[in-house]
């Protein structure tokens, strides 16, 4: 296997983006993304793009041709991935396999949503296609709906508080403003997401992640190229995903997401990581219960114990371990398939030290995990400033 | 608008929505619901047939739903939850016939038949299982 780096990363702002469309903010995401890398298009050979639901958003399918096209890219191959919220992450893995695997040399990774294009309900139907239609959402089951059961059970299991939650949100608030990428940047205090609307108890408003426009791309290459264009390249030491049933109600334990758990422990092996070695990750939190089960899930902290570590502020900005120094999909917003390249982005941001206010100190190693739907998917990737 | 569904896409779940058709594995003995046509367990050695569910258990989880999918404005707020049946495998579905502060985990509940949600105006009216306190 060839060893595979990041060289070059570029994203819009997240937001509410009147003024673009989903072509438009691929463009501007890959463009940056490649004057970063400082190479120049031609030498581009593949493009895998993650998007979840350009067909129900803009009603545009065939987006590998559409990304290749507004990139400038034809002839080359490109490919949409979907899987869900985990479709960018999925997408940035099939880019390293190609290298790795000794297929190509340069590939971009590029993830994109343009949501505001169709009313909030549809947007939010579009999105309850990450869960089973037949058995979860034809009997009424909503998105939040899903991870609020998560929630109820969480709290039963361990004790969890919804004040625990709350922090969660106060954390990644708090990062999203100093975050200029994220769709909020302002802080919001406990009393504020306690009090805000209830969406499906225990879960309200200011749990969830908002609905997004943006994009992201990333420019991967191999060590050859990697040590020839590039002054700091950010090694991917690891790379895994898991799959797990479709339906919630299918698995073994709502609390833990056994996908994060196997993709977690595989990404740290290959990597010869332990959980104690990552200073920042990037997690998949959606709503705030489910930065709670990926911090316990990837062994940040014992199962059921990350409502408590959470209140005690193990997972802020410089701490052990920065969870969502970005601000987390909470912050920055989540255009689905664009959150898993924000996430790689973030780490080579952290791990080049540029990431200015929210810069974490000595950031060495990184984590980056993408969930799709309830966790039928996960996508866990390890990132370091030196190559093993 | 919901986007609107054919017949036979709800035609052919009738046995499983409004019988609790589901199916069990005769060589490990496992229970699934919603059936599946082979067992992740046994894989080839499994023997699957048809097997319907009591329509009894118990609720593992739940939430009220207060910002409902389209389709289900009429139904809010509405406890939704994953009830486990005493067969083992588990479902989702609305728990009705009760406020909403006074449903707990693990509260016994029983299997009944109820309209679920109206394909728009005009479109299908579909039918299923709810549940309620047993």
């Amino acid at each position: 296997m060839q060893k595979v780096a990041v060289i070059g990363a570029g994203q819009t702002k997240f937001g509410e983006h009147w003024e673009k469309s989903f072509r438009d903010l691929m463009a501007e995401a890959g463009k940056k993304a490649i004057e970063d890398a400082n190479i120049s298009g031609n030498d581009i050979q593949a493009v895998y793009g993650g998007t979840m639901s350009a067909g129900r958003m803009i009603g545009q399918e065939h987006i590998g041709a559409l990304i290749a096209d507004s990139m400038g890219l034809n002839p080359i191959p490109s490919t949409r991935v979907e899987n869900a919220c985990a479709s960018g992450g999925t997408a940035f893995r099939e880019a390293y396999m190609a290298i790795a695997g000794g297929h190509y040399d340069i590939v971009v990774a590029g993830g994109v949503e343009k949501m505001t294009d169709v009313f909030t309900s549809q947007a939010s139907l579009a999105l309850g296609g990450a869960a089973d239609q037949e058995w979860e959402v034809f009997f009424g089951a909503t998105f939040p709906a899903l991870y609020a059961l998560i929630a109820r059970r969480h709290m039963h299991e361990y004790g969890t508080t919804e004040e625990q939650m709350a922090r969660v949100a106060v954390k990644n608030h708090h990062n999203g403003s100093l975050n200029p990428n994220a769709q909020y940047r302002r802080d919001v205090t406990l009393e504020q997401v306690m009090s805000s609307s209830k969406v499906a108890d225990p879960l309200k408003l200011l749990d969830c992640s908002p609905i997004t426009d943006g994009a992201a791309a990333v420019v991967l290459a191999s060590e050859k190229i990697a040590r020839k264009y590039c002054d700091d390249p950010i090694w991917v030491l690891g790379s895994a995903q898991a799959s797990d049933t479709l339906a919630l109600h299918d698995r073994e334990s709502l609390t833990t997401l056994k996908s994060s758990v196997i993709a977690g422990r595989e990404a740290m092996k290959q990597a010869g990581v332990k959980p104690t070695d990552i200073n920042i990750a990037e997690v998949h939190d959606c709503f705030t219960i489910a930065e709670i089960c990926a911090v316990e899930d990837l062994g940040f902290v014992e199962k059921g114990k990350g409502g408590k570590a959470e209140e005690d502020g193990m997972f802020d900005l410089n701490s052990n371990i920065s969870v969502n120094p970005s601000g987390g999909l909470k912050a920055c917003g989540h255009p689905v398939g664009a959150t898993g390249i924000k996430q790689v982005i973030e780490a080579v941001e952290q791990l080049r030290g540029e990431a200015g206010k929210r810069q974490v100190d000595g950031a060495e190693t990184a984590l980056t995990h993408n969930v799709g739907g309830t966790g039928a998917t996960a996508v866990v990737h390890i990132f370091s400033k030196e190559g093993n | 608008m919901p986007h609107r569904k054919s017949l036979s896409l709800v035609w052919r779940r009738y046995p499983q929505r409004y019988q609790l058709i589901g199916s069990k594995c005769l060589t490990c003995g496992t229970h699934f619901f919603p059936p599946r046509d082979f067992c992740p367990k046994c894989r080839r050695k499994g023997e699957i047939v048809e097997q319907k569910m009591k329509g009894t258990g118990k609720i593992h989880s739940f939430t009220v739903v207060r910002v409902p999918q389209e389709g289900f404005e009429m139904e809010v707020p509405y406890v939704l939850a994953v009830v486990e049946l005493d067969e083992g495998p588990k479902l989702t579905a609305q728990i009705i016939s009760v406020k909403p502060d006074e449903v707990s985990i693990g509260m016994p509940v029983k299997m009944v038949f109820r309209r679920i949600s109206e394909d728009g105006d005009s479109g299908i009216i579909n039918y299923g299982y709810k549940f309620e306190k047993a």
